[in-house]
């Protein structure tokens, strides 16, 4: 089911009373979500995501803007006519009843030609059961049961009537780093399995990017951008969107523009097809340094730290705006560890420019 | 670990001293009170051990009586309070604005002396020479005959008295159950209207079960209660409970002791007795029930 959010906004009264002003949780957001596909509500806390959910489902009513699922327009119809799914942050299982009971309960709730039998129902909590890998633990109470698998009750539990959309408020906040893991992979295969077009809210970037189609970063009730996943960590519209995706964080810099040249404090790294600028901020991506004798950028070193696999540089350089500059290398490289400087020649597109007043990316072509 | 042992029960000497002395020996003093005939407590005399004493209180009219009323008021006004006090809870917590004031409002014959309140109902419902009581002025504009609640007739006294317990028991019952209800996670709310769970269903599937555990502690504590009901009967009927034919068991049990006819503690024990047998059965019963119908998470 396609779902198009139009213009929407969404203002609460503010909670001082002495403010007049309401606060603005979501800001004029228009998206259309493509049909059966998986798509992730990424942003700090309090930017408006889990608000953004709530008026999808009906929960809370919008100030303004239109929703569709399809053509329908669904603004004013209260959730239970919506034909959504809604897994909560913590479940919100019915603790008094079994694995069984808390799947059927929305079935019960089915009136006139829409009622099944007993038989039916009970057959359909087992096709959803065995979809979610919970057939074995039908009659076991909630907290008989670990995270991961009442996590997957409650994704059972919003899947059984079949929803044109399910969502998902903060999936995997509950659980163990192992089992998160283990989680996001379930939600993508069972999300692939039944095609359902599927919205989840998170504040942790690594699972937003791991297994959604599309990630909608958002910052107090704005939209920062739309896109997928790879698509928008390596052209990030905006200072805000660069440092919230990413790990290891992006290093930023101070930086000017000088007779084509980007210089980073007083490093001339290279060149570039902006006009002169007094200030920028430059970032770049940990994996874009490259350990180079004769580089550009001349940081001093103050401490490597061994991964295995690569290598992480810490270092300063008087321009950088944080203390420590992080950067990943390949653990092929050899890095004198006594040394007090590093060198660093820059790959040209993890290197990110931004205009230093409004955030905003100044796309341009490096050399 | 011995030591420690020996530790432990220095710490615990005081209370078990006090509820030995306080508690324990007067428990078997009763029971074994019951069992002897007669027994006078200035002389330290009795006439021998038996079961005399059950078989008199179970003949005496005044017994039954008590017993009877007794049985009445727990079987109307147990559920009645609750249920009533459920509604009202339920109401105060889907209303905001002036929530607090009615909250006051319902908890204040909870700090209301007993006996003031006995007097306010005799207000409201006592026949003197100058008025025939509110209640009656109201049944008379509506054009009934007067009744008279405090002397008259056995179902009027009965009604007055079920209507002051679940009165003054109702304020307690309305606190407890406003907290259980605000404490239900409104995510259980949310969730059963996305699954569009109609509202005597949610009520009974997700409200009840979920308070269940306060409920049923409201239940056991209202039998109790109710069993060991006597303040009320006299401050609305005064202290001869007997002629009034509205005694309870410990009012009955306050008669053989100090009343005008009383000085009979082996009588008075054994109806003592009798009363914690049924407790205890009542009691008993309730655990069975709630086995199967209280969810505690």
């Amino acid at each position: 089911m396609r779902v198009l959010l139009q213009n929407l906004t969404k203002k609460f009264p503010n909670r001082n009373k002495k403010e007049k002003e309401d606060v603005i949780a979501v800001n004029d957001f228009t998206f259309e979500i493509p049909d059966g596909k998986l798509v992730g509500l990424l942003g700090p806390s309090g930017c408006g995501k889990s608000t953004t959910l709530n008026l999808i489902s009906g929960l809370l009513k919008p100030t303004s803007g239109k929703i569709f699922f399809g053509d329908d327009d669904v603004t004013n119809l209260p959730p239970e006519n919506r034909g959504i799914g809604l897994v909560f942050q913590n479940y919100a299982l019915y603790p008094h009843l079994t694995v069984r009971q808390n799947i059927i309960f929305p079935l019960q709730n089915l009136k006139g030609k829409n009622k099944l039998s007993k038989d039916q129902m009970n057959q359909k909590a087992l096709e959803i059961a065995k979809l979610v890998q919970l057939d074995g633990l039908m009659d076991r109470k909630p907290n008989e049961l670990s995270g991961g698998q009442q996590q997957r009750v409650a994704i059972a539990r919003a899947l059984v009537k079949i929803p044109r959309v399910l969502l998902l408020d903060e999936p995997l906040s509950n659980l163990d780093a192992r089992l998160r893991l283990q989680t996001r992979e379930e939600i993508r295969r069972i999300q692939r399995e039944t095609g359902i077009t599927t919205v989840f809210v998170t504040h942790d970037q690594d699972e937003a990017m791991s297994i959604s189609d599309i990630i909608v970063v958002m910052k107090d009730g704005v939209v920062q951008q739309i896109g997928a996943p790879q698509e928008v960590y390596d052209n990030p519209s905006n200072l805000f969107v660069a440092k919230f995706l990413g790990t290891p964080p992006i290093s930023i810099f101070t930086g000017s523009i000088k007779a084509g040249r980007l210089y980073i404090g007083n490093d001339n790294v290279c060149s570039v097809d902006i006009p002169d600028t007094a200030k920028v901020d430059v970032g770049i991506r940990p994996e874009g340094f490259i350990l180079k004798e004769d580089g550009p950028l001349a940081c001093k070193l103050d401490r490597v730290e061994v991964m295995g696999r690569d290598i992480s540089v810490v270092s300063q350089h008087e321009a950088a705006q944080t203390t420590h500059i992080r950067s990943i290398i390949s653990s092929d490289n050899k890095v004198d560890f006594g040394a007090s400087q590093v060198r660093f020649s820059i790959k040209p597109n993890k290197l990110l420019i931004f205009d230093a007043d409004t955030g905003n990316r100044i796309t341009c072509n490096l050399q | 670990m011995e030591r420690d042992n020996k530790k432990a029960w220095l710490y615990l000497l005081p209370a078990i001293l006090f509820i030995g002395v306080f508690m324990i020996y007067p428990l078997i003093d009763v029971f074994i009170y019951s069992f002897e005939e007669g027994y006078n407590s200035a002389s330290q005399s009795d006439f021998g051990t038996g079961t005399f004493n059950f078989q008199y209180v179970l003949r005496d009219p005044y017994f039954l009586q008590a017993l009877k009323n007794t049985f009445i008021l727990v079987i109307i006004t147990v559920p009645m309070s609750t249920l009533i006090a459920l509604f009202i809870s339920l109401g105060l917590s889907s209303i905001k604005p002036l929530r607090h004031l009615y909250q006051t409002v319902y908890f204040l014959p909870y700090v209301t002396n007993t006996l003031a309140v006995g007097i306010v109902f005799m207000i409201l419902f006592k026949k003197t020479a100058y008025s025939d009581g509110m209640v009656n002025l109201l049944i008379n504009w509506f054009g009934g005959e007067s009744v008279d609640f405090i002397d008259g007739p056995y179902w009027a006294k009965m009604f007055v008295l079920c209507f002051y317990t679940i009165w003054v028991v109702m304020p307690f019952k309305i606190l407890i159950l406003t907290s259980a209800l605000a404490s239900v996670k409104e995510d259980y709310y949310n969730a059963a209207k996305i699954d569009g769970t109609p509202k005597w269903r949610v009520f009974t599937k997700i409200t009840i079960p979920m308070i269940s555990p306060m409920l049923f502690y409201l239940i056991i504590t209202g039998f109790i209660g109710a069993f060991k009901a006597y303040s009320d009967s006299v401050a609305l009927f005064g202290t001869n409970l007997n002629a009034a034919g509205m005694n309870t068991i410990v009012g009955y049990i306050y008669d053989m002791l100090y009343g005008d006819g009383g000085g009979y503690p082996s009588y008075a024990s054994a109806a003592a007795i009798i009363l914690f047998v049924i407790i205890l059965t009542i009691t008993c019963i309730n655990l069975l029930v709630s086995r199967k119908h209280v969810h505690y998470s």
